[in-house]
Parts: structure tokens; C-alpha cells; sequence
């Protein structure tokens, strides 16, 4: 599948990135990534941990780990408020949080703990957003989710925004359907592999300080596109509801 | 490979990424260069707008993120090899 050019010289640089390299799991038929579910579990774990140090022990004045939670909470409430309004953003808190969270994890995954010291026979532990799959899935979900919210709130009647303003939109309105999961997907994969990749070729061509503020930018950009993507599934679902 | 489909991919990669930043390039110029203007303006406002800026930047930087992606697609998975 790969071009022999790439196990040259000229390339050894850039493959060592890994990119397309996966340690493969065979389950029940399925080839799947064995690196990627791995650092899935990880953040998973993680996340759990966390919101279980924040209720084990719920005081009415929190302080600690309660009061970490608490502004964490409060900030994705705040996403979901600003989007869909004061009347539906409740019972969205959940799924705009999730997302946020899950992928703020998984960004932060890849970019703060050292996986490299950890060998694997093929392909290397890294952030999961940097495989297309979790980043296609966490967008069809999205898509799944705003049909869902305009479908359980208009009924039938949601098809009819198809044809406003006029039907001769109809191809157009049709096309966006596809387009908004496809450009989630891109954006939250690109942003995260490009991180990756610009760190790994830096670190390959000056191994000292030099990529130091890359890699800062690495963390601040994986926050922002965690703010993105959950900011535009609430976009998408206050444009179905509304 | 055809040594003349791995040029032809290589010079694809680079073009691809080099031509999608020049757009998003100019707006993300338009639009710090609109919100310096709105904090002198409104210095009161800078947190907001801030705020909005960082978003809308993040989404002009994805159109450059697709010419990314295209160049890793002609890079590392040719469909063509």
C-alpha cells in the first residue's frame, strides 16, 4: 500500500511519525486499533476518576477537588447555554459535555503524557483523535444527535426545512447533511495529526527547546478544537431545533 | 510505483497545503486586525471578543487543515500506488 519511496532515506524522517501504521487487534472478526483503544480506555479511566473524586464526598460549600469539578461543569453548561438557548440547554448538557470532555481528554492524551517511552510492535500510542475513526464516529454521533432533537421536536414536519426557503435549495440542503459531519471529522483529525506531525519532525531535526512552544501550542490547540467541536454539535442541534 | 505518479504525488502535497493557507491566511488577517480594532475601540469588550475571535480563527485555520489532509492522503495512503 505504501510507496517503496517512503522506506528511503529521504523519508525516514517522516516515517517515523507512524502515521498509518496501526497495531492491529483481532476481535471477533474485526481488525481494529489496538493503540487507539487503548488510550481511549486511558482518557476513559481517567475522566471516571475524575468525576468520582469530585461526588464522593458533596458538600453544599465545595471546596477541592468538588470546586475543580464544579467550574468544569459549569463551563460546558455555559456552551451548551450559549447555543441553544435558555429553553432546551438543559437537556443537552450531557451530550454537548461528553464530547467536550471526551475529546478535551483525548487531546490532552496525546499531548501531555510521554507515549513514546512505550514500545509497541507497530505504530505508536498517541492521541485517539489522530485516527479518522474516532473522529468519524464522534461526528456521526453528532449528526445522529441533531436529526434526533429535530425529528423529537417537530415530528415529520423537520424534513420540511428542505425546502426553505424555496425548493430549488433542496440539493444544496441535502448536501450540507453530509458536509457538516465530514468537515467535523477533518477539522478535529487534521488539527491533531498536524500537532502531532509538526512536533515529531521538529523533534527529529532539533531534539533540544526548539520544539518546546510547538508542543505548548500543541496543548492549547487541542483545548480549542475541543471547545470547537462541541460548540458546533450544539450549533447544529440549536439549528435543528429551532 | 510508477516513479512519475510519487512526483506528481509529492507535488501535489506541497501545493495543496501551500495553496489552502493563502486564503484563510488573508481572513485571519481580516479578522485580528477587526478585533484589535474592536478592543481599542471597546476595551471593555476584550473578553468577548476574544473569545469569539479564537473560535472563528479555528475555523478559518480548518480550511487549511483540509489542503492538510489531502496532502496526508497523497503522502501516506496514495490511492494511486
Amino acid at each position: 500500500m505504501y510507496p517503496e519511496i517512503f522506506y528511503s532515506n529521504t523519508f525516514t524522517l517522516l516515517s517515523e511519525a507512524g502515521v498509518g501504521k496501526h497495531f492491529y487487534w483481532n476481535l471477533a472478526g474485526f481488525l481494529v486499533h489496538g493503540q487507539v483503544l487503548v488510550v481511549v480506555w486511558f482518557v476513559l479511566l481517567i475522566l471516571l476518576v475524575f468525576s468520582f473524586l469530585g461526588t464522593a464526598k458533596a458538600d453544599r460549600i465545595p471546596h477541592g477537588w468538588q470546586n475543580f469539578m464544579e467550574a468544569a461543569v459549569d463551563f460546558v453548561t455555559d456552551i451548551a447555554r450559549d447555543q441553544l438557548g435558555e429553553s432546551f440547554y438543559k437537556e443537552w448538557i450531557p451530550f454537548i459535555g461528553t464530547l467536550f470532555f471526551f475529546i478535551f481528554g483525548c487531546n490532552w492524551a496525546g499531548a501531555v503524557i510521554p507515549w513514546k517511552l512505550i514500545e509497541l510492535p507497530e505504530g505508536e500510542f498517541a492521541a485517539p483523535t489522530n485516527d479518522i475513526n474516532t473522529t468519524v464516529a464522534l461526528a456521526l454521533l453528532t449528526s445522529f444527535a441533531y436529526f434526533y432533537a429535530g425529528i423529537s421536536k417537530k415530528g415529520l414536519g423537520y424534513f420540511k426545512r428542505y425546502v426553505k426557503p424555496i425548493p430549488l435549495l433542496l440539493p444544496i440542503n441535502i448536501l450540507e447533511d453530509f458536509t457538516k459531519p465530514l468537515s467535523l471529522s477533518f477539522r478535529l483529525f487534521g488539527n491533531v495529526l498536524a500537532d502531532e506531525l509538526t512536533v515529531t519532525v521538529l523533534t527529529s531535526l532539533v531534539p533540544l527547546v526548539i520544539p518546546l512552544p510547538i508542543m505548548f501550542l500543541g496543548v492549547f490547540a487541542g483545548s480549542v478544537q475541543a471547545l470547537i467541536f462541541s460548540t458546533l454539535a450544539a450549533a447544529y442541534i440549536a439549528e435543528a431545533l429551532e | 510505483m510508477d516513479p512519475i505518479v510519487s512526483a506528481a504525488s509529492v507535488l501535489a502535497a506541497g501545493l495543496s497545503i501551500g495553496l489552502a493557507a493563502i486564503g484563510p491566511g488573508i481572513g485571519q488577517g481580516t479578522a485580528a486586525g477587526q478585533a484589535v480594532e474592536g478592543i481599542a475601540r471597546q476595551p471593555e469588550a476584550e473578553n468577548k471578543i476574544r473569545g469569539t475571535l479564537l473560535l472563528c480563527l479555528a475555523f478559518m485555520e480548518a480550511l487549511t487543515i483540509y489542503g492538510l489532509v489531502v496532502a496526508l492522503a497523497l503522502l501516506f495512503a496514495n490511492p494511486f500506488s
